[in-house]
């Protein structure tokens, strides 16, 4: 049963793949114009000669598309690329390609932004448990408070300040990088050290903003979840408080936090692009930001598909990870 | 012969509301034999969950015990410590609740609902255990394996009752624990509770509105009005001379096969229990009330045999 339903997400994962490569083939196609062209015109003319050979980016271009061919035939062999993971050149930074562009950009994102989200995750789901549990301890409620102020503020306001107090009034953090200039990066401990320091302002940043609004959402499903009959035959039974939190309470209230967290994962590079802009941190946002600066067309496009994969994908793990938290899902036909 | 397995005196519930304290269980006091069955009806909201969360010492706030003895086996409930109170629960007094439908958690499988239950109480059980107390309730052991929304309301009722007999306690308290389901598997379901509870030879008190159906399960009634136990007795004699006005009128308005009328209901609402006017609770709905009834409320007096009432009105048989 479990594995007709896996095969089932699998499935949809599959088309909205195919959707996603589809859509990210016909859009330059619908655009009027030849948008590489003018582009690249545009660029020379701005920026005298540091864009390359310009003739030979177009030729490249019109080889590689193979622009005179069927559409059926360039619709093949743009999936042909993309499974190749070839996603073309930078037009701005010609001749890196735009994967190894994505790729250079992809584990810092992850890095930051995935670790920033687990530990605001985890922090704020706790608490807001705790906050909604009659037998927590008082102080709770006090150290809770500056984290649900905080949630009202937005995370690039957090960032500037950080920003602003940490690295420019005191001169404690770096104002932006992901490592140190001067170092060359390698699998030791002063690189480690380095790009944990690079990356406290704006993981802080996320953690603080964030950790409120998981705490908000966790205290109201665990408010409504304390209601519910089957806490009250737990204590009935005579279980130990700890038991009835964690696998009672707990255990149904943390659902709809996990479709969050998915959510948040899944639109992780999109959701954050300000703060790597803030940081000048180098990744997957802080990229995106510079292609639409330079116009930098298929970077653009590269990074837009990588971000529709990475939701679907997301979106099967959590599928498949769901029936394990919440047995009734399964059953559900759909 | 032992003295009674409960002891209930002049207990009270309030909880607390915006327009002052409403008394959901008002000065109820009862005896529970060992290996006795109970009764306890009256309309909704009478009082009778209430005062099956008070036995527990449950009552959650807004909600307190505000006066009152509960003694479980010469133990008094109400003092214990909370980790005694918790060792107490389920193995000397346990509870088939309510909402027996969403009572269980959904997460969990019913195999692990037991298995925390005897982990609470340090209780290492057999192999088969859980298994025998399944089937004691009527349902294979394949059931242990089973997430509580894969079985019906009717399993689930009976995995409940299954939980409430594990640790043998002395008092089974059941919530209409048959309200859910239909009349043929409400049968069964009774008949299995009252098989195990003798087997294991707990005393039980049931709560139900279901008159026909109390009638042939319990050995005394109790009716409750308003948080009030107006009259209490052996189920016979409850039945066949109702003594408080108000359990006249409940018998009375019975359907009966023989004599087909128009549906008789009891006229009137029960009284606010916020504002508590003085005097009997019933007075309002009352057809027999005099101007006593207006000043005083009656104390339960005894009308025969093992038979209390609580009314001005009505003498010793
Ligand atoms: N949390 C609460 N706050 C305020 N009043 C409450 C609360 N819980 C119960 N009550 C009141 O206590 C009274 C008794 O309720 P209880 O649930 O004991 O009735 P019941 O006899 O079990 O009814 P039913 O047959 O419908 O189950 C009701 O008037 C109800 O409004
Ligand atoms: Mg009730």
């Amino acid at each position: 049963m479990y594995l007709d339903y896996a095969i089932r997400r699998f499935g949809i994962m599959l088309l909205v793949f195919a959707l996603a490569v589809s859509i990210n083939f016909a859009l330059p196609r619908l655009t009027p114009g030849d948008p590489v062209e003018q582009q690249l015109n545009q660029l020379v003319s701005t920026s005298s000669g540091s864009v390359g050979d310009v003739k030979a980016i177009v030729d490249s271009y019109r080889a590689r598309f193979g622009l005179d061919q069927p559409v059926w035939r360039q619709y093949f062999d743009y999936w042909g690329m993309v499974l190749r993971f070839d996603l073309g050149f930078s037009l701005a930074n010609y001749p890196e390609r735009v994967s190894e562009s994505i790729a250079g950009a992809m584990p810092w994102t992850l890095g930051l932004l995935g670790m920033a989200t687990l530990i605001s995750f985890a922090i704020g789901t706790l608490m807001g448990g705790l906050l909604a549990w009659p037998r927590a301890p008082r102080w709770l409620g006090w150290f809770a408070a500056p984290f649900l102020v905080l949630s009202a503020i937005p995370y690039f306001l957090i960032g500037v300040i950080l920003l602003f107090v940490g690295a420019i009034v005191y001169r404690v953090f770096p104002a932006g990088g992901g490592f140190p200039f001067d170092m060359t990066p390698g699998f030791n401990w002063a690189t480690v050290g380095g790009i944990l320091w690079h990356a406290t302002l704006p993981a802080l940043s996320i953690v603080l903003a964030q950790i409120g609004s998981w705490a908000i959402g966790m205290r109201g499903m665990l408010v409504s979840v304390l209601g519910e009959d089957y806490i009250m035959l737990a204590e009935a039974k005579g279980l130990t408080q700890r038991r009835i939190f964690l696998w009672y309470a707990v255990r149904n209230a943390l659902l709809p936090q996990i479709t969050k967290l998915a959510l948040t994962l899944g639109h992780l590079v999109s959701g954050a692009i300000l703060v790597e802009v803030i940081f000048s941190y180098p990744g997957m946002g802080y990229r995106l930001y510079q292609a639409i600066q330079s116009k930098d067309f298929f970077v653009i496009q590269g990074i837009v598909l990588v971000l529709s994969i990475s939701i679907a994908v997301t979106m099967f793990v959590l599928d498949l990870l769901y029936p394990l938290i919440d047995p009734r899902i399964t059953n559900k036909r759909n | 012969m032992s003295g009674p397995v409960l002891e209930v005196a002049d207990l009270s519930v309030r909880y607390r509301t915006p327009v002052g304290p409403a008394y959901a269980v008002d000065g109820i006091g009862f005896n529970l034999m060992p290996r006795e069955r109970m009764g306890l009806v009256g309309e909704s909201g009478s009082g009778k969950s209430t005062t099956v969360l008070a036995l527990m010492r449950m009552i959650r706030p807004p909600g307190e015990i505000s006066a009152g003895h509960v003694r479980l086996e010469g133990r008094d409930v109400l003092a214990l410590s909370e980790e005694d109170l918790r060792r107490t629960r389920f193995a000397r007094m346990s509870l088939v609740p309510q909402g027996a439908m969403s009572s269980l958690n959904p997460v969990l499988p019913i195999g692990a609902q037991f298995a925390d239950l005897f982990a609470a109480h340090d209780i290492d059980p057999d192999d088969g255990h859980v298994a025998g107390l399944l089937s004691r309730v009527g349902l294979p052991p394949a059931v242990a394996a089973r997430f509580p929304h894969e079985l019906s309301g009717g399993m689930k009722q009976r995995v409940c009752i299954a939980l409430a007999i594990a640790l043998t306690p002395a008092v089974i308290l059941a919530d209409e624990p048959t309200s859910a389901l239909d009349v043929v598997v409400q049968k069964q379901v009774l008949a299995t509770l009252g098989r195990v509870q003798q087997d294991i030879g707990a005393a039980i008190i049931l709560i139900g509105h279901d008159m026909a159906l109390m009638a042939h399960f319990v050995d005394r009634i109790g009716v409750m009005y308003a948080g009030r136990l107006v009259e209490t007795g052996p189920v016979k004699t409850v039945f066949r001379s109702p003594t408080h006005p108000y359990t006249k009128l409940l018998i009375g308005a019975l359907p009966s096969l023989t004599a087909r009328r128009a549906f008789q209901g009891i006229p009137g609402v029960p009284p606010s229990l916020t504002e508590r006017p003085p005097g009997c609770p019933f007075q309002t709905r009352c057809p027999i009330a005099e101007a006593r009834c207006r000043i005083e409320a009656p104390a339960p007096r005894p009308v025969g045999s093992d038979h209390l009432v609580a009314c001005h009105l009505v003498g010793p048989a």
